[in-house]
């Protein structure tokens, strides 16, 4: 017995080492330490597309140009720029260094495009760089990577030239797709570029001195950064990664971590503790998108009149969802929306509504004269808790008020997209989030040539306030261009658009100067601090 | 002997590649592809990735390569973590599930084993009460809750002493290591605490138990000499299948407490379609399993010399 005592002890001892684990900020050391949701996917810059790996190549590279603390575009490695109809012309600063001392010049990014565009890359952000002349030639393999419209005209000057005019380019430049990249550090790793931390290159204001796959990485400031000065923060450590979200806020209240997001279970926890919650607009639109193949019911114009009638978004907002943040959507442009001088809404405000029930049975009685019988009508949902209550929502509404069946199709994220993508569907739930801070990463959804137009939407007058939104450089024509979109998308009930999402969060009271925002990288510590 | 070795080997090896064949074919079966993101892909970008990932190729084209670089030992690339090999994936993350997995199958093996024999000792009474109680609600209680409920407690606990007692989450030192291998190793202890008081209670009518009380042994002496170590043997023979059950079943576990192990990467694979991660932690923990059991049969003879491997002998 004495021996088993022993043993345990010994066993105890061995293996109880103290945790010596750093708190969520320190102030001397200017130091935080957050976590992650998951893994990045890809930290090269021409093949990522998701929100993680956004976030930390925004704080480990800079592109052209960036967005200030205030959303506005600030200058990046390009001290000026230039966008006129033809083309545009990026001035480099001189002294913008790699983490290795290398100048950063025109000649990489002008490689970095070029690889994008690479079909052998298959990056699935290509299309972003469509507006540069022969872009869409060469991802197609048609044209060789040299005719792309951009060159350097010497070390510091980069020259774009377009295909047609596109207002918005200085925009895209703040884009990961669009960052510079070193053809020697590329070609020396091949498929394993950026695949660890000792296989890539930084020109931004961090590095990334840890990267143990799965579990921490760890940036630190970038000596070499041109702007080091201006960057207070020495350390930022993400030891945690995991998709569950109870776990990131028990380590924001074990003081761990400096900002976690509450979902509606640690919410009520956040408010009962007294912590202050923040909000955050992620700028994401809902929506219900019609099939508007021939062979589908809600081909029918009446018919999709009578259901947008009948589904006032505030309903599903207030009384089913009933998350704070979350807001009725009426516009295919969310709310906060920038464009021109100031936020869109308040300057063209959504197309009116009117929830009437004895209009929509109208609306109706002329479908089933149109279509004969209406089928049971096909929902192709997602799978998460909040979908199904949706999705409840949205059958119980078109039985009570239209007397319409319809069946619920239950799908994981990709089958749900695959089966939008054949249309195999008659109303599908659908959400986007912006790529960059113009109107039109949501106006040309519904173009008749764009391969996210899943319903098969083809109208030409929307087609043409598309073409004149992407191509006048009058902020005023835009807008009104814009303005259009909205109408017809609501008249010709294209879609039927239900909320917008908002996150919620908790930060830690002595973390200072956080931006968030969905462009450029988010949340943003390129301008944050701890206080003492 | 050697002949049934060698028939054992074969035999898992047969079940390796049936494992291999069903997994491709299941997968290729099912709708939709790696490739559907929330932005559309142009045809062309489709195209691209197809050609890259050589899913352009015929099936029975694939099938054959795929099972060609199986036998080099080569999963390829996966199609979400861009730049990472398979193999790396396997390497570094199956490491962490199996330190988590041994030390929750010591914690389970060491307190079933206690709480199996206590219970049988005092048999029928309230430790005994208490204890199947708590067996119960261990095994039917899910791990997810119990994970989540743990984490809670450490949280509550942390800050009753103002101090970090033990990490709420995350992995590098030993101390990350304790609660979440307890919840892991829970249900196999709870388990492996039921067939000890049973084994136990079924040792304790035996003969040879009657004739050490008559030889006046002391209770103590006839517990810890006789019962224990007779009520061991059927316990021992079930930690073969326990061992890979608990060193591949930690998926839960790893996400709430932030764990870099493998579980996790099979499971978020599956959920993206992640074609040549799924093949290759499939086929992978198919081959672990399949060596663990043939492991756990040449073992059976060497534990309990009644069973004889190559038999036929009268």
């Amino acid at each position: 017995m004495r021996k088993l005592v022993v043993a345990a002890s010994l066993f105890f001892l061995l293996f109880y080492s103290l945790p010596l684990l750093a708190s969520a900020v320190d102030a001397e050391q200017q130091r935080i330490t957050l976590s992650l949701a998951t893994e990045p996917p890809s930290l090269d810059s021409a093949l990522a597309t998701d929100q993680i790996s956004s976030f930390l190549l925004a704080h480990l590279m800079e592109g052209l140009v960036q967005y200030g603390p205030d959303g506005n575009l600030v200058p990046g490695i390009a001290r000026r720029w230039e966008v006129r109809e033809d083309g545009a012309t990026f001035w480099l600063r001189e002294g913008a260094t790699w983490s290795d001392g290398k100048p950063v010049t025109a000649e990489q990014f002008v490689y970095a495009w070029r690889r994008a565009l690479d079909p052998a890359t298959a990056s699935q952000y290509a299309f972003i760089l469509f507006p540069v002349k022969n872009a869409e030639a060469v991802n197609r393999g048609d044209s060789s990577p040299e005719q792309l419209g951009v060159r350097a005209a010497n070390p510091y000057k980069l020259e774009v030239s377009f295909d047609k005019p596109c207002p918005y380019f200085a925009k895209l430049t703040a884009f990961m797709t669009f960052y510079p990249a070193r053809q020697d550090v590329v070609e020396r790793w091949g498929r394993a570029y950026a695949a660890d931390a000792d296989k890539m290159i930084f020109n931004g204001p961090f590095l990334l001195k840890r990267w143990v796959h799965g579990a921490r990485l760890t940036l630190e400031k970038n000596p070499r950064y041109w702007n080091q000065a201006a960057i207070k923060l020495q350390e930022i450590d993400l030891p945690y990664i995991t998709s569950d979200p109870s776990t990131h806020y028990n380590l924001y209240k074990d003081n761990r971590i400096a900002l976690s997001p509450l979902d509606s279970s640690t919410l009520s926890d956040a408010l009962a503790r007294g912590y202050e919650t923040h909000l955050f607009d992620f700028g994401t639109l809902f929506f219900l998108e019609f099939n508007h193949r021939d062979d589908r019911a809600t081909r029918n114009l009446a018919l999709r009149r009578a259901i947008q009638s009948v589904l006032n978004p505030s309903l599903l907002v207030y009384k089913v969802l009933g998350l704070p943040g979350i807001k009725p959507a009426y516009s295919l442009f969310p709310s906060s929306m920038r464009a021109g001088e100031g936020v869109f809404s308040e300057q063209y405000p959504p197309p009116r509504i009117d929830y009437d029930i004895e209009q929509a049975q109208r609306y109706l009685a002329q479908a089933k004269q149109e279509l004969g019988t209406i089928p049971p009508l096909t929902l192709l949902v997602g799978d998460s808790p909040r979908a199904v209550n949706e999705a409840e929502f949205y059958q119980y509404v078109l039985k009570q008020s239209l007397g319409l069946e319809t069946r619920l199709d239950q799908q994981t994220f990709k089958q749900r997209i695959s089966k939008m993508r054949r249309g195999e569907f008659d109303i599908a739930a659908a959400g986007w989030g912006p790529d960059f801070d113009d109107p039109i990463t949501f106006g040309d959804l519904f173009a008749s040539w764009n391969e996210n137009n899943r319903g098969r939407f083809i109208h030409a007058g929307y087609d043409a306030a598309v073409r004149q939104a992407q191509q006048s450089l009058d902020p005023e024509v835009r807008l009104q261009a814009f303005d259009r979109m909205q109408h017809i998308i609501s008249d010709e009930v294209v879609i039927i658009p239900t909320y917008e999402n908002v996150g919620l969060y908790v930060q830690h009271p002595r973390l200072a100067g956080v931006r968030r925002s969905i462009f450029g990288g988010d949340p943003n510590f390129r301008y944050a601090w701890v206080e003492p | 002997m050697l002949r049934y070795v060698l028939k054992r080997i074969a035999y898992g090896a047969l079940t390796i590649w049936f494992i291999a064949t069903a997994t491709f074919f299941a997968m290729h079966a099912v709708p939709g592809d790696p490739f559907n993101s929330a932005k559309a892909a142009t045809p062309q970008l489709r195209e691209n990735l197809r050609a890259r990932y050589g899913l352009d190729k015929p099936v029975s084209e694939q099938y054959v390569l795929y099972l060609k670089n199986m036998l080099r030992g080569d999963f390829g690339i996966s199609f979400t973590q861009e730049n990472r090999r398979v193999n790396d994936i396997i390497r570094e993350h199956f490491p962490v599930s199996a330190i988590l997995g041994v030390v929750a199958l010591l914690i389970a093996t060491a307190g079933g084993i206690a709480g199996g024999a206590v219970a049988a000792y005092w048999h029928n009474r309230l430790p005994d009460r208490l204890l199947m109680m708590a067996v119960v609600l261990a095994i039917s209680i899910p791990s997810f809750v119990i994970a989540a409920l743990a984490q809670l407690f450490i949280v509550q606990a942390n800050d009753l002493a103002g101090r970090s007692l033990l990490p709420v989450a995350g992995w590098g030192t030993l101390s990350h290591l304790w609660i979440p291998a307890l919840v892991l190793g829970l249900g196999t202890m709870a388990y492996l605490a039921r067939l000890m008081r049973s084994s136990m209670l079924d040792v304790m009518n035996t003969d040879y138990i009657l004739t050490a009380r008559a030889k006046g042994l002391g209770t103590w002496q006839i517990f810890w000499r006789h019962q224990l170590r007779n009520a061991l043997l059927p316990v021992v023979t079930e930690l073969g299948p326990t061992i890979a059950a608990i060193t591949t079943g930690g998926f839960v576990v790893e996400l709430i407490f932030a764990i870099p192990g493998l579980g996790r990467y099979f499971v978020q694979a599956v959920q993206q379609l992640d074609y040549t991660v799924i093949m290759g932690t499939t086929v992978f923990y198919g081959a672990f399993l399949v060596t663990i059991v043939v492991i756990v049969d040449l073992l059976y003879g060497v534990i309990d010399p009644r069973i004889r491997l190559h038999g036929g002998q009268r």
